[in-house]
């Protein structure tokens, strides 16, 4: 019955490599991780998981208002609601995961200093627990859509793909930068500033076609762009360039590697600085 | 077999001060940065005294095995090193040089109540705690009625945590990880809590988990826990290994380690450069000399209910009779325990005397409990305080076989002599009382 189980511990210096027997040890953690953070997000509040709802419907009430019947933007086919109420759940899912994510070793403090488990699991336990609240507001996205009457495509199957995207992008941000704030604490001043203003530099509010053309491919470089308009894409059926949901795509990739691989770095230091 | 832990040369150095202060910004790492080159070309090149400052060995070259089965215990006063190596063990921090082979499934346990969140009820923080401690689900559904029934807070099980009396949350903590069951086991001072009834239910825990054939790593400030649940001692000190044995040898090396916490354990003492000094006649008293059975000097201190002679040397400026000295010995927490002075001595020499003096205070058995204490000392001359010196002589009294049952008790102040017997009980046919 004993699992023969050996283990060497030894000073670790520069990259480190993942570690997937060890990851498959602890996997009902990270479930218990989630299901922790989904559990004690609204608790001790009245309206409770209806927060997930409200906040993005409120900002698609505003938006529609301030931007398309006071500034007259257009969207790029479906009306404007939808429009901003898609591109807000996907950028929400970003904001919240990344900053949350990213003082999620903070927040835990007593767990990184005394006991062991994969550390990563930390700031993905807070970003999977966001997965939740997106389901409920893309399925409010589906009844507003039966009120507009609105149709669905089969392009809805490519959602999964943009909701991975969406899902590696703010994984790869949020990994990098809790590990950056164990060390310095500027990253939770700099964090909701920076957030406030990507929401500008990712088409939400406008369409991608108020893009001078030459700007629209490197837009892709803001992995959310492409996702807000993979998004779209799939849930509204609306026109997309896949030269930019490719290159944001393959972009959100690369960010969760370099994300995991800078959090396998500093993760040696985690308990004597924290 | 190969043992289950094997811990080679491990060494942990952490940079204190300056160097690596954790609330450090980043325009400061910036400003640091590029002021180093500056520094560097000041101090030479050279490795300035400071910069040494600025290390610390919390484990220097520490090396041990640990067979299947065995039951250690950890002992060393603070900053010895326990929890740096308990932490190592736990693979919460790397060491810095040194390498360690587990050799088995470990669970640390290096505080209850890691990973309680205080919103969520005793029902889900069990599960979320046992999972933490590396637990599977359904292990801890497997052992979930009797952790609730060992922490005693049925009624409570779907209550917020935050809402529990500290005494409640440590019980269902401990309770959660008394049902672990890894391999090995390293646990850290979970004992120092909860009441009375429930130490004890823990301690009972413990040696039940130790007796079951589990290899348990258990480090505690609760001698009499070590005692009783460990077969063999690591003791550290200042991060060294300074002891490696039986527990009883362990924890008499512990103790003597720490008599010297007060300075260096010598049975000679001079006040020259003593510290806490009131001399209002000057400085008179000079030194104490120490003396045990046989006046043998003490080598690491009195064994409890051995003799002390305690040789006070001073000066005494003009001739008089109308002198005392006076030892009042202080425990740990700064309480007086006893106090000797000539002045109870009823066959004293009544001629007057000036100049040096030795006062031989000789008593026959001394039955402090064993720990370390301090003496106040002081020369009174004609009811006049004359000079008197705080912490004046370190005095450890050490844990010795007083009554032959290899018993002691740690607790109270004195050991006394007792002796008890069993006598048959008289049953007393009721007196039937005379009614009319």
């Amino acid at each position: 019955m004993k699992p023969h189980f050996e283990l060497t511990i030894q000073p670790r210096k520069g990259w480190q490599p993942i570690d997937f027997q060890e990851v498959y040890l602890y996997r009902e953690l990270l479930a218990f991780l989630v299901w922790r953070d989904i559990k004690i997000r609204y608790r001790q509040t009245v309206l409770g998981g209806l927060w997930a709802l409200l906040q993005p419907l409120i900002a698609m009430i505003v938006f529609t208002f301030i931007f398309h019947k006071l500034a007259g933007m257009q969207s790029d086919g479906a009306p404007y609601a939808l429009f901003a109420f898609s591109g807000v759940a996907a950028w929400n899912f970003f904001s919240t995961s990344v900053s949350q994510s990213s003082n999620s070793l903070i927040s835990n403090q007593q767990l990184v200093s005394k006991v062991y488990f994969p550390r990563f699991f930390i700031p993905l336990g807070a970003i999977g627990a966001f997965l939740m609240d997106l389901m409920l507001s893309l399925g409010l996205l589906g009844i507003l859509m039966i009120y507009y009457r609105w149709p669905l495509s089969w392009t809805i199957l490519e959602l999964p793909l943009f909701i991975l995207g969406a899902f590696l992008a703010s994984a790869g941000v949020g990994l990098a930068l809790s590990a950056v704030n164990v060390s310095f604490r500027d990253v939770k001043y700099a964090v909701p500033f920076v957030l406030q203003m990507g929401i500008f530099a990712t088409p939400v509010i406008y369409p991608m076609r108020y893009l001078p053309a030459k700007w629209q491919v490197v837009a892709g470089l803001n992995p959310m762009a492409g996702v807000v308009v993979g998004f779209r894409h799939a849930i509204l059926g609306t026109p997309a360039s896949w030269s930019l949901m490719g290159l944001s795509l393959a972009v959100s990739v690369f960010l969760f590697v370099a994300g995991l691989f800078i959090f396998r770095r500093m993760e040696t230091v985690f308990a004597d600085v924290i | 077999m190969a043992p289950i832990i094997e811990v080679h040369n491990l060494t942990k150095e952490y940079r204190i001060g300056r160097e690596e202060r954790h609330d450090e910004t980043l325009r400061e790492v910036i400003a640091r940065k590029i002021k180093a080159p500056l520094n560097a070309m000041r101090n030479s090149g050279e490795r300035t005294k400071a910069d040494k400052f600025h290390h610390f060995l919390a484990l220097d070259d520490v090396s041990f095995d640990v067979a299947e089965g065995e039951v250690v215990g950890i002992i060393g006063g603070n900053g010895a090193g326990k929890s740096t190596l308990l932490k190592i063990l736990a693979r919460i921090t790397d060491p810095t040089s040194g390498m360690v082979k587990i050799r088995g499934r470990m669970a640390s346990l290096l505080e209850v109540g890691t990973g309680f969140h205080p919103e969520l009820t005793g029902r889900e923080n069990i599960f979320l705690n046992g999972a933490t401690l590396g637990m599977r689900k359904a292990e801890i559904t497997a052992n979930f009625d009797e952790i609730v029934a060992f922490a005693e807070i049925d009624q409570f099980i779907d209550t917020p945590v935050k809402r529990y009396s500290s005494g409640m949350y440590v019980r269902l903590a401990f309770a959660v990880a008394a049902h672990l069951k890894p391999e090995i086991l390293v646990v850290d001072e979970v004992l120092a809590v909860g009441d009375m009834a429930f130490q004890k239910k823990c301690i009972g825990k413990m040696s039940e988990v130790s007796r079951g054939g589990r290899t348990v790593l258990f480090v505690s400030h609760n001698m009499a826990a070590v005692e009783n649940l460990c077969q063999r001692g690591v003791v550290l000190n200042k991060g060294n290994l300074v002891f490696d044995g039986s527990t009883r040898d362990a924890l008499q090396h512990y103790l003597s380690i720490n008599a010297g916490k007060f300075g260096v354990f010598e049975h000679v003492v001079q006040f020259e450069d003593a510290r806490k000094r009131n001399s209002p006649q000057g400085k008179l008293l000079q030194k104490a000399e120490l003396s045990t059975d046989d006046d043998r000097p003490p080598h690491l201190g009195i064994p409890l209910g051995a003799r002390l002679k305690i040789k006070v040397h001073f000066d005494l400026p003009s001739p008089t009779d109308s002198f005392n000295i006076g030892i009042g010995f202080n425990n740990n927490y700064g309480h007086r325990v006893f106090t000797a002075n000539s002045c109870f001595e009823p066959d004293r020499s009544p001629e007057a005397r000036s100049g040096r003096q030795v006062f031989v205070c000789d008593i026959p058995s001394l039955t402090l409990v064993p720990g370390e204490y301090t003496t106040y000392l002081w020369l009174d001359i004609g009811n006049q305080k004359a000079d008197a010196i705080e912490d004046a002589i370190p005095i450890s009294i050490l844990e010795s076989d007083y009554y032959g049952t290899g018993k002691v008790s740690w607790r109270g102040a004195f050991v006394l002599p007792q002796r008890w017997q069993l006598e048959t009980a008289d049953v007393e046919e009721p007196r039937l009382t005379e009614s009319v």
